[in-house]
């Protein structure tokens, strides 16, 4: 159990943190709809891309941070890795749904459609499903300690697979007989959307990082509470 | 004794437990069978183009009759606390998997081998053709894989009967792909680019045979 000095010093931490995002998610929301220039073709719709883009990555973030916590929990069976992956499952599975709609909602004008089997897509999609089996998983396993080691498994396996889930796909697509979505934006951005996206992504980690530590820290207190009633048997 | 003849006792014990109670191998072949006769309602598997819905009607028949065969096999081992036996006997984690992951191939392979015959006579594809038979494997391989390591895992949740497809269906997405893609391409003749696709079943088989045998240990720990 941390000491109550470094658990405090967390908290003054992640206070600040939580005040930065609120901060930089203020800026980059006036930057995405007042300083960021309209796309020519795709006109308003494209400004969803500087949300979708940083869930994007923030959903395969986490499943990285679950994959190295769980070799980890295998490795050194201390609860504080199986914290973190359930923290960063929960995070995850959070920004994969957004990057699902974001998607899905910028795909209905653009592509006139709200949904196709292209490899980026599919690959998110069964991400979503890894995601939804590992808290299955968690939920039917009534021992705890044997939930954790169950989800550390999947948890490894899941994250190997993921590449190659997307290769298996686009190679499926792309020898299919039929014609592939173009998704190229056309040359560069220009420096204003760049900026934007930068600004986006950064309020974007830390927010990230705040939600995962306050998440850890409740993930903490459930496993004390646990314990607590446990020794008192209630 | 050696790995071999550890692996040979537990699928001897498989094979002995099937022989006595049949509680597998018949239940997953009338279940293939079905399938197959009711993709055959599902999908028109007369016309022209049967190779293309046959193949995905084949693995669909094979995966689904896996998935039940290979959950079935956890639960019996569950009984009367065999599966305790099993895991107190002196043989190593990951050897217990090879033993395991082999009495599930040879289960679904006998059936395989019933559902094949039969698809091919009710259908009339060439699917009894070398290659055809190489994918079969190479794909039986891969999803065994996984459903070994799994199954042992889902028989100790609640709703395990459910747990098991909830884990193995995505994650074996692209054996999936690569064996219905695979099998398509050489019943419509066109081997030449079948190529990419035997390599793609090779490479998972090889690397989730490689980590199944490592994390099996931390996955059956009591």
């Amino acid at each position: 159990m941390a000491s109550v000095a470094t658990r405090r010093s967390a908290e003054t931490w992640s206070r600040a943190l939580g005040w930065l995002s609120v901060v930089l998610v203020a800026i980059s929301v006036a930057m995405i709809f007042l300083y960021a220039p309209s796309d020519r073709v795709q006109g308003a719709a494209q400004r969803i891309f500087y949300i979708h883009l940083p869930a994007a990555w923030l959903a395969y973030l986490s499943f990285f941070i679950i994959f190295v916590s769980s070799i980890a929990y295998l490795a050194r069976r201390h609860p504080r890795w199986d914290r973190l992956a359930r923290s960063a499952a929960e995070l995850g599975f959070v920004f994969t749904t957004i990057v699902l709609l974001t998607g899905s909602i910028w795909g209905r004008p653009i592509w006139g459609t709200w949904w196709t089997w292209d490899a980026r897509l599919t690959t998110t999609l069964i991400l979503w499903f890894i995601y939804l089996a590992y808290f299955m998983l968690r939920a039917y396993v009534s021992d705890p300690e044997r939930g954790a080691r169950y989800a550390a498994v999947l948890g490894i396996v899941g994250f190997v697979d993921v590449p190659i889930i997307h290769m298996s796909v686009r190679w499926w697509r792309t020898l299919h007989p039929e014609p592939i979505v173009v998704r190229a934006e056309g040359p560069a951005m220009p420096d204003t959307m760049l900026q934007t996206l930068v600004v986006t992504l950064l309020a974007f980690m830390a927010l990230y990082v705040f939600l995962l530590i306050e998440k850890y820290r409740v993930e903490r207190m459930k496993d004390e509470l646990a314990e607590l009633r446990l020794q008192h048997g209630v | 004794m050696t790995a071999a003849r550890q692996i040979y006792a537990i699928v001897r014990k498989d094979l002995l437990l099937e022989l006595r109670a049949r509680e597998q191998v018949t239940g997953m072949a009338v279940f293939a069978l079905l399938t197959l006769v009711t993709f055959n309602f599902a999908f028109d598997l007369t016309g022209a183009d049967r190779a293309a819905s046959g193949s995905g009607a084949l693995w669909v028949a094979i995966i689904f009759a896996g998935l039940l065969g290979m959950g079935r096999a956890a639960a019996i081992d569950r009984q009367q606390g065999a599966w305790e036996g099993v895991l107190l006997s002196p043989v190593d984690r990951g050897t217990i998997f090879l033993g395991k992951l082999a009495s599930a191939l040879l289960f679904i392979g006998i059936v395989e081998a019933l559902a094949m015959a039969v698809f091919a006579a009710l259908f009339s594809l060439p699917v009894l053709h070398p290659m055809v038979l190489l994918v079969v494997c190479l794909g039986t391989v891969g999803f065994g894989t996984l459903g070994t390591l799994f199954s042992v895992m889902a028989a100790t949740t609640r709703a395990r009967e459910v747990m098991l497809p909830v884990l193995l269906f995505p994650l074996s997405l692209p054996i999936v792909i690569s064996a219905v893609r695979a099998t398509t391409l050489l019943l419509t003749d066109r081997q030449a680019e079948v190529g990419p696709w035997i390599s793609l079943l090779l490479g998972f088989d090889v690397l989730f045979l490689g980590i199944s045998y490592i994390v099996f240990g931390h996955a059956v720990e009591e």
